[in-house]
């Protein structure tokens, strides 16, 4: 049976920043900001050289803030993408800050952000920084990924295929990616077309989960398209 | 959520972006282009045994019937300067594909660059327009003409490529009603063939009446363009034969320059035989 290569069964995030339901409202914006919080946190302490300090301020009185004034909502598709819209935001929010020549305190509520972690990444990433746009164009696609390695691993344990997601772990993601089709046959105890029909599979699976997360993170099928060739870099042009 | 490495994420990338083949009995070697519609792979086709191209839709655009449409117009274009189909369908990811000869050569502005005569250059081109004219015969427009979409094989053999039907041009090379949105006909194709033809002569000094064809073929309004491919590819040998050409209105002067360029060698052995009879002349007089 042939799967649809454009899946359109998440609705846009960006989309339900406008709803009447608060509670849907809220969803977005928490799916947003699991995606977003990472980018703008290392685009603080990378692009605008900010303390580890600052950067958690200025990311969570940014969220706080747009969460508030419900700034996100007034998004419009024609002008940007929703990435740069934000980015732009973030800039201005950051701008403020420094004119203002303070920092927030941070407010009661707000979601945990695990901030050790990104800082940890930032220690480990070898990517050169040569534009600020252009090195969080580069986080928010490491984020996506990241989002949708994330959707399959829930999705293949869900349905208690965890050695399928294992394979592909060590296959695809595992940074000495040196082992083989034999050796994953050998370790998990099936033949080795086994471990290639795992893997076409997941790798298929995960192409609709990366499609179908960009969907949610666009407005229009426009966006969609141009921020496919930003995630893709020449893939999808 | 796990950290990603530059090397995991150029991963996941490709894995997002390559064509499921599950099913085919084709296999990916390498990306080979890039087209309007869909990325160009070089792959293996197992059954025969032979090295085919590969075109599937991009992953992220909703094109697959304008893939099939492009498929089935460059079968019904048979000619041996369009790439013959071999194969076509739906991949198991949904995306369509067609297969096709792999053509090894050299893409024009490459092979522009390369030490070749005007001459040479001219038939070149009037290769270029064949299939052209034969599709506008057809009905078919190919809509984004330019250098990279032309390969040149060994021994001079043209192919013509990315007969994508929703191509939407490439700036130097589009019309100008084609840049404005209105629907492209063969006019349009004549445009992008002056284009291409001024960059097979670029750095070239262009001849009066050659330039008077560019000057027709790439002129902004369509009407005052060639009706299509074939009448500019006539005139262009029309250049080449030494004859006068629908696009330049010759004076007696002209006349005389194109005459005695067509025929040097007569004027060669009629200037050699007065200069003979000159010699013999003066020598029976001392």
């Amino acid at each position: 049976m042939s799967i649809s290569p454009f899946p359109t069964t998440r609705r846009s995030v960006v989309l339900a920043l406008s709803s009447a339901d608060v509670a849907e409202r809220t969803r977005a914006f928490d799916t947003l900001v699991g995606c977003y919080w990472k980018p703008l946190y290392k685009y603080a302490r990378v692009a605008w050289h900010r303390t580890r300090e600052d950067g958690e301020d200025l990311t969570q009185s940014f969220f706080t803030r747009a969460l508030e004034k419900e700034s996100l909502a007034s998004y419009d598709a024609s002008k940007a993408s929703f990435r740069t819209f934000l980015r732009l935001l973030f800039d201005r929010h950051v701008s403020n800050e420094w004119k203002a020549g303070q920092r927030l305190k941070r407010g009661g509520g707000e979601t945990h952000l695990d901030f050790d972690s990104a800082e940890a990444e930032i220690g480990r990433e070898s990517s050169q920084v040569t534009t600020p746009e252009e090195y969080f164009q580069s986080e928010w696609a490491r984020s996506v990924f990241a989002l949708a390695v994330e959707r399959l691993r829930a999705r293949c344990d869900g349905e208690g295929k965890h050695a399928q997601f294992a394979i592909f772990e060590l296959y695809d993601l595992d940074e000495d990616r040196g082992v083989s089709y034999r050796e994953l046959a050998i370790r998990f105890g099936i033949p080795e077309t086994q471990v290639t029909n795992y893997l076409a599979a997941t790798r298929r699976r995960f192409r609709e989960i990366v499609l179908d997360a960009l969907r949610e993170l666009t407005a229009t099928e426009q966006e969609f398209r141009a921020e496919a060739r930003a995630l893709l870099g020449g893939a999808a042009r | 959520m796990r950290w990603l490495s530059d090397d995991s994420v150029s991963r996941l990338r490709e894995i997002t972006e390559q064509p499921d083949l599950t099913g085919t009995r084709y296999r990916i070697v390498k990306e080979i282009g890039r087209g309007g519609m869909g990325v160009v792979y070089e792959a293996e086709d197992l059954e025969l045994e032979r090295s085919v191209a590969l075109k599937v839709t991009n992953v992220a655009l909703n094109e697959s019937a304008d893939l099939a449409s492009e498929a089935k117009t460059i079968a019904r274009l048979e000619h041996p300067a369009i790439v013959p189909v071999h194969d076509a369908g739906t991949l198991a990811d949904g995306r369509r594909f067609y297969t096709m000869k792999l053509v090894r050569g050299t893409r024009l502005d490459a092979w522009s660059m390369q030490p070749h005569g005007m001459t040479e250059r001219l038939r070149l081109f009037g290769r270029i327009c064949e299939p052209i004219a034969l599709a506008h015969a057809s009905g078919v427009v190919h809509r984004d003409l330019k250098p990279e979409n032309v390969m040149v094989g060994e021994f001079g053999a043209v192919f013509v490529m990315d007969w994508g039907v929703a191509g939407v041009g490439t700036p130097g090379y589009i019309a100008p009603e084609q840049m404005r949105g209105t629907a492209a006909d063969a006019r349009a194709d004549v445009y992008a063939l002056g284009a291409v033809l001024t960059s097979l002569l670029d750095g070239r000094e262009i001849p009066r009446r050659l330039n008077a064809v560019i000057a027709r073929a790439t002129a902004d309004d369509r009407d005052a363009r060639y009706a299509d491919a074939r009448a500019l590819a006539e005139d262009v040998l029309r250049y080449l034969d030494g004859e006068p050409v629908s696009a330049y209105r010759e004076n007696v002067f002209d006349r005389a320059e194109r005459w005695m360029s067509r025929n040097r060698v007569l004027l060669v052995l009629v200037a050699a035989y007065i200069v003979m009879r000159a010699i013999v002349f003066f020598w029976m007089r001392l």
